[in-house]
């Protein structure tokens, strides 16, 4: 015998249909956690990632101590996250003396381990060491612009899936539309040798240029660090193969109020509400306009209009 | 999308993403030291992010009242999805039958007219029009049977399509579940199967019994269960070792002889095992011959003024056989 389990409340029911999977998907959530021991420096790299990506990132305080995304046995933690969270990225820090101040990137698909990249952090340097002119600081959840320089990306292994965690990580939700007024922020991770790949984020500043196209310049404001590959891993085949299925067919969207006549053509209802006349606000209240005022005009009559500007004029 | 720009190196930008890449830099190795490393990437990146930037403006712009707005094509790398693909429901019973028989939905009005008070009600939820509930009065049919309840069945038939309409819905979301393509509120739990079917609900174990279960299963060893290996938070078991029972040494006056009580059980327990066609005559005899005496006192008693339905009813209940017989070998 089977049950039939719904949602009693409309807001368990909308949850519930936001982690659903959808056709076309919108931003990953990030879940950033850190093991049992961690450092001074990678703390504050945890929580600065967290402040960038603050829109759709989850942060865990407490050390969690049997995640070993490497190992067979130490994923089923993150995974169980995942699916608690609905995070599909996340950002596990630990530091030990094999592998100090140690950060491992990952994606789920379905809620299980996709793959990993594991990076050392060095020469970081935090948010409050950079001074910069306030007015430039990127706000919370713009689109970013993210730039890689270097034939590294290309050519080696692990940075060609550095590059692509790097991108899933930070470029947030995707848009079709974009205010170009909105741009303020940019990543520029630099290929310096085959292992090494210098990360930083950086405000816009749009200048004025002679078209139509500002002039750009770039102002370090956020974490700096270096990105020191160490272990990765690939996703098999099989299962890269099925997260990177699409479907070509757009989900369709009904055009309401819009109706097709033989005679007239296309014909579209226009719906507005009742306006209560009496009742709008004024934009500003004149003061002519005021019923007190009037009534005091009408009494003393126009004669004394002049007198009593000049009585204030005295009184100043 | 490849974009040249007048310098002649060629970014890979991809506008959906606002990401741009140089697959073309190199560093002059090594990078002399850090500011000048970091002021080389600051340029480079401004080179990348003006690339962007001039594309990104040159796209036709609508006015919106916080500034341009720009449609951005879709983006060109791919990236895994999180989750996997919705599958499409397959279609109910009730969908499958329309389709087949050309039946097209047809927009309901939400206020219908009620023939019986004459107003206008909803169609159907509290207070609904063409309530069948509601009706006072039922016409007999020459169909009716004399002795039913009209309403009664009404109700009846009410509650069987209801029932019938549950068991249509949860076979339908059987289906999709199969398929894997449950809508994403519902869940199908299993509950407990039904007591009046094939199988019996499963017994519930208390914590303790489950508990208790390795010390039970220890009883089964040569030692008790002493020596078993133990799991780590195992509880220690209730009883260690084997029952056993030692007879004292000596004696209190007046007891009998225990030991040989002891041996005695054992052997009536062997005897009574192998000896069923051994028969005891005296003893026979003897319960026959009480049973007589029994009888005739019986019959001098029932000058009594109680009923023989009063009185408990008396069953003689006669000894084994075989446990009669069981003490021939003593008695002789």
């Amino acid at each position: 015998m089977l049950k039939v389990k719904t949602p009693k409340t409309g807001k368990a029911r909308r949850e519930l249909d936001k982690r659903a999977p959808k056709l076309v998907e919108t931003g990953k959530k990030t879940l950033i956690l850190h093991g049992t021991k961690t450092s001074g420096v990678l703390n504050s790299v945890l929580t600065q990632i967290y402040h960038i990506t603050k829109e759709n990132a989850l942060r865990f305080s407490r050390k969690n101590e049997d995640v070993r995304p490497f190992e067979s046995g130490g994923e089923a933690s993150l995974e169980f996250f995942s699916l608690k969270t609905d995070c599909s990225m996340f950002v596990y820090g630990s530091h030990s003396k094999k592998r100090p101040d140690n950060l491992v990137i990952g994606r789920t698909y379905d809620h299980h381990i996709y793959d990993l990249v594991e990076v050392g952090v060095e020469n970081f340097k935090p948010l409050e060491s950079f001074s910069y002119d306030k007015k430039l600081a990127p706000k919370a959840g713009s689109k970013p612009f993210i730039a890689f320089i270097g034939e590294g990306f290309d050519s080696v292994e692990e940075l060609k899936h550095l590059k692509e965690v790097l991108l899933d990580l930070f470029r947030g939700e995707v848009v079709e539309n974009l205010n170009l007024a909105g741009v303020d922020r940019a990543y520029v991770c630099t290929a310096v040798s085959l292992n090494r790949v210098f990360f930083t984020h950086c405000a816009l500043q749009l200048k004025r240029s002679g078209t139509i196209v500002p002039r750009m310049e770039l102002v370090e404001v956020g974490p700096s660090m270096d990105f020191v590959v160490r272990r990765h891993r690939l996703p098999n085949e099989g299962l890269r193969r099925e997260a990177m299925k699409t479907t070509r067919d757009k989900p369709k969207k009904k055009e309401k109020n819009v109706s097709k006549d033989v005679i007239e053509g296309k014909i579209g209802k226009v719906y507005i509400p009742d306006q209560k006349v009496g009742e709008m606000a004024l934009p500003n209240k004149a003061k002519g306009v005021k019923r007190e005022r009037r009534e005091a005009k009408l009494r003393h009559g126009d004669g004394n209009e002049y007198a009593s500007k000049k009585q204030k004029e005295d009184s100043e | 999308m490849e974009m040249e720009t007048e310098t002649q190196s060629q970014f890979q930008i991809d506008l959906g993403n606002l990401m741009a890449f140089d697959p073309l830099h190199n560093f002059p190795s090594p990078p002399s030291s850090r500011e000048e490393l970091v002021n080389e990437c600051l340029k480079k990146g401004t080179e990348l992010v003006q690339a962007i930037s001039d594309t990104l403006f040159n796209l036709p712009s609508t006015e919106d009242v916080d500034g341009p707005l720009v449609k951005l094509p879709p983006p060109a790398t791919r990236l895994p999805r999180e989750k996997p693909l919705p599958k499409p429901k397959p279609p109910t019973k009730w969908e499958l039958f329309a389709k087949a028989r050309g039946i097209k939905n047809r927009k309901k009005d939400k206020i219908v007219y009620d023939e019986q008070t004459g107003t206008w009600k909803r169609r159907y939820g509290y207070d609904h029009a063409n309530d069948e509930d509601k009706v006072p009065i039922i016409d007999a049919k020459i169909t009716d049977e004399p002795g039913e309840d009209p309403f009664a069945k009404r109700r009846a038939d009410k509650k069987k399509k209801i029932e019938k309409q549950e068991k249509n819905r949860s076979q339908n979301l059987k289906e999709a579940a199969k398929v894997g393509a449950l809508p994403s509120h519902v869940q199908l739990a299993a509950t407990a199967l039904p007591i009046t079917g094939s199988q019996a609900v499963p017994k519930k174990f208390s914590k303790e019994e489950l508990g208790n279960v390795a010390g039970m299963a220890a009883t089964s060893t040569a030692s008790g269960g002493k020596f078993d290996k133990k799991l780590p938070g195992e509880k220690p078991a209730k009883h260690k070792g084997k029952y056993r029972k030692f007879l004292p040494v000596v004696e209190g006056k007046g007891m009998v002889s225990q030991e040989r009580e002891q041996t005695e059980k054992v052997l009536n327990k062997l005897f009574s095992k192998n000896s069923h066609e051994m028969l005891n005559v005296n003893k026979a005899v003897n319960m026959y011959n009480v049973k007589k005496e029994k009888k005739w006192k019986n019959k001098e008693g029932k000058s009594s003024p109680s009923s023989s339905k009063l009185k408990p009813n008396k069953t003689l209940k006669k000894k084994s056989l075989n446990k009669g017989s069981s003490k021939k070998g003593k008695a002789k």
